[in-house]
């Protein structure tokens, strides 16, 4: 049977992550098709058709997709599930919000946050914040998955040339709407989709001094991340943490900066090619994952590093 | 109004877990033990809504090991009213009671004490799944509200603020609804010793999952827990000037 894959998208365009969700079901299967839910919602399936290896994509574009409510969007993946075996979606907030209550309507035990496929029913998984990695087998008829995108290489945007079909929404389920919304706005890449990431711990102390480690971001050409005492903290919004509990990133650099290094933050950036930890206390525990480890005042260290770049 | 909080027993979050030898699983015996953080800070967020006047009674519900009684006594000494545990000796992180089968266990407890909304955690640190209050919203047909890092209940809505990977959501509800909380929406407190003393004399049922009629064989078969790969590092640099060469010539990431 074939595979299919939520798009997360913006409606205009398809966002990265959905790459790499479409990476993992070319390891599943070769027919793999993409549901592209939203309003207005041209401009993302036809990005989502010129992905390489997608045969084709289902477009549902209704009002009431358009804010991706799980409440509305469970019930139109849920009947669409029918014609495929594997159900894929990324495991970012968007993904983890929804792919479960579709798993419920199909009397499914979900697989969170695959990393591997074994094969077709066996997959890998971190657990216990990525200290243990779980084999897992499924049983059900159809697998409900959600994919940690930095675990599969991105499929290239271009090459596919899928035909379109149009599906009909589920309508408005009339149980939420939405209110508003408040995003960061930032020209720097998206955190997990980066090749570099400069995070920034209780260590840099302050709203301000964040300032600091954004000038060395911007450098660096990198996204700025942060642990979660440092967003707790206000000195960034929630969307900068990084960690068991916030996003997982694996740049080709990420540089830690007053960060202790908990099991908790360490979830989320231990995946990385080359990781530099700057941290006055030559005890933290982020030394011992770091390959480059700078023992100082950060104060002294960032303005240096920023100015000698 | 009647509040529903699904409290876990999961091991502590300052444990360093290990893999047990025969790579069946991850190892809990004599392992310090606690309640979720995220159910405590829904057993913290429910007991504030009562302070305020809006719930009139907290019942906490858990499906673990007798000891898990201790998890539930925990949330009465923070607020809960009374509390039901669903015992079963199967394991609750990996292999045994999966999020399905919680959820449908919830179910069943809903239907049961017509709750008004429910409060829970986001995600449990053990098993990490995720899962179990979307699965739970999907089996009632109710409202979500993930990620919740502000809760407002008014005139039979629930205004829930989210975080979401781009920053911050506010959506409405209709109720009844269920929301799951995320590490901002309060800093539960800690239970004074008089309230310990009192948690001790609340109503605590216990019920096998044979009562409600719930099926808890595993969808998912452990194959193995394995180690993750151990990043080796501990590599020391000298100043900025050796730590610009040896990304530029040795890690050649910049
Ligand atoms: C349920 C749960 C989920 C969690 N999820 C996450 C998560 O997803 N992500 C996450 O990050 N955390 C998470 N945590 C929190 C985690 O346990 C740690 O508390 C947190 O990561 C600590 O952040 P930190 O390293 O910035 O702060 P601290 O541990 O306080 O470390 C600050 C560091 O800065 C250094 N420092 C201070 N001043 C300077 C200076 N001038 N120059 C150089 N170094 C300096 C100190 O030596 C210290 O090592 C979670 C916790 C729980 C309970
Ligand atoms: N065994 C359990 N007993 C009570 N509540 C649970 C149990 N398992 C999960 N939950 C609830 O579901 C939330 C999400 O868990 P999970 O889907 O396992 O990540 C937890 O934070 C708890 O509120």
């Amino acid at each position: 049977m074939s595979i299919l894959v939520i798009a997360e998208h913006n409606h205009q365009s398809i966002k990265p992550v959905t790459l790499n969700v479409v990476a993992a079901a070319k390891v599943l299967g070769d027919d793999i098709h993409v549901l592209v839910a939203g309003t207005d919602c041209q401009g993302a399936a036809d990005a989502a058709s010129k992905i390489d290896g997608v045969s084709k994509v289902l477009k549902s574009d209704a009002p009431e997709l358009q804010k991706r409510l799980a409440e509305n969007l469970a019930p139109l993946i849920t009947k669409l599930a029918e014609s495929y075996s594997h159900i894929l979606a990324p495991a970012s907030t968007f993904g983890k919000n929804v792919m479960p209550r579709v798993a419920a309507h199909l009397d499914t035990q979900q697989i969170s946050d695959i990393t591997k496929i074994i094969d077709a029913d066996t997959f890998e998984r971190p657990i216990y914040a990525g200290n243990a990695i779980a084999t897992v087998q499924s049983s059900d008829a159809k697998k409900v998955i959600t994919v940690r995108g930095t675990a599969f290489d991105p499929t290239a945007a271009e090459g596919g040339s899928a035909s379109i079909e149009d599906v009909a929404s589920e309508g408005d389920a009339g149980l939420s709407s939405f209110v508003k919304q408040e995003l960061s706005e930032s020209d720097r890449p998206e955190l997990t989709a980066a090749e570099i990431v400069v995070s920034g711990g209780r260590g840099v102390g302050s709203e301000e001094s964040f300032d600091m480690l954004e000038k060395l971001a911007d450098k660096l050409g990198a996204a700025v991340g942060a642990s979660r005492a440092a967003v707790d903290a206000g000195y960034v919004p929630n969307d900068y943490q990084v960690g068991q509990t916030g996003k997982v990133v694996a740049p080709q650099l990420y540089v830690a900066i007053g960060i202790s290094g908990a099991i908790q933050h360490l979830a989320g950036m231990k995946g990385s090619k080359v990781i530099v930890a700057i941290n006055k206390d030559e005890e933290a525990p982020i030394f011992n994952v770091a390959d480059y480890g700078l023992v100082g005042d950060l104060f002294d260290i960032v303005p240096e590093l920023t100015e000698k770049l | 109004m009647k509040v529903l909080v699904p409290v876990k027993r999961a091991v502590d979050y300052n444990v360093k877990i290990r893999v047990k030898s025969d790579n069946s699983g991850v190892e809990l015996n004599n392992v310090k033990m606690s309640m979720n953080p995220f159910d405590e800070i829904a057993i913290e967020e429910a007991t504030k809504l009562k302070e305020a006047g809006k719930v009139i009674e907290i019942i906490a519900v858990s499906i673990g090991p007798a000891k898990a009684q201790e998890t539930i006594r925990t949330a009465m000494a923070i607020g809960a009213d009374r509390g039901i545990l669903i015992e079963t000796d199967a394991p609750t992180d990996i292999g045994g009671v999966e999020p399905l089968a919680v959820a449908k266990t919830l179910k069943a407890i809903v239907e049961k004490e017509n709750p008004d909304f429910i409060i829970m955690g986001k995600q449990s640190i053990d098993d990490d799944s995720n899962q179990t209050g979307q699965m739970l919203a999907a089996l009632l047909g109710w409202s979500q509200g993930t990620f919740a890092s502000e809760v407002e209940i008014a005139d039979g809505k629930a205004i829930v603020t989210r975080e979401i990977d781009g920053g911050l959501e506010t959506i409405e509800l209709k109720m009844p609804a269920i929301i799951t909380t995320d590490l901002r929406l309060n800093e539960p407190r800690y239970a004074s010793l008089p309230n310990i003393m009192k948690a001790k004399k609340k109503e605590l049922e216990v019920m096998k999952p044979e009562d409600l009629g719930i099926d808890f064989t595993p969808r998912l078969s452990v194959v193995s827990v394995n180690e993750p790969e151990e990043r080796v590092g501990g590599g020391k640099v000298a100043d900025v000037d050796e730590l610009l060469d040896k990304l530029k010539n040795e890690a050649k990431v910049i």
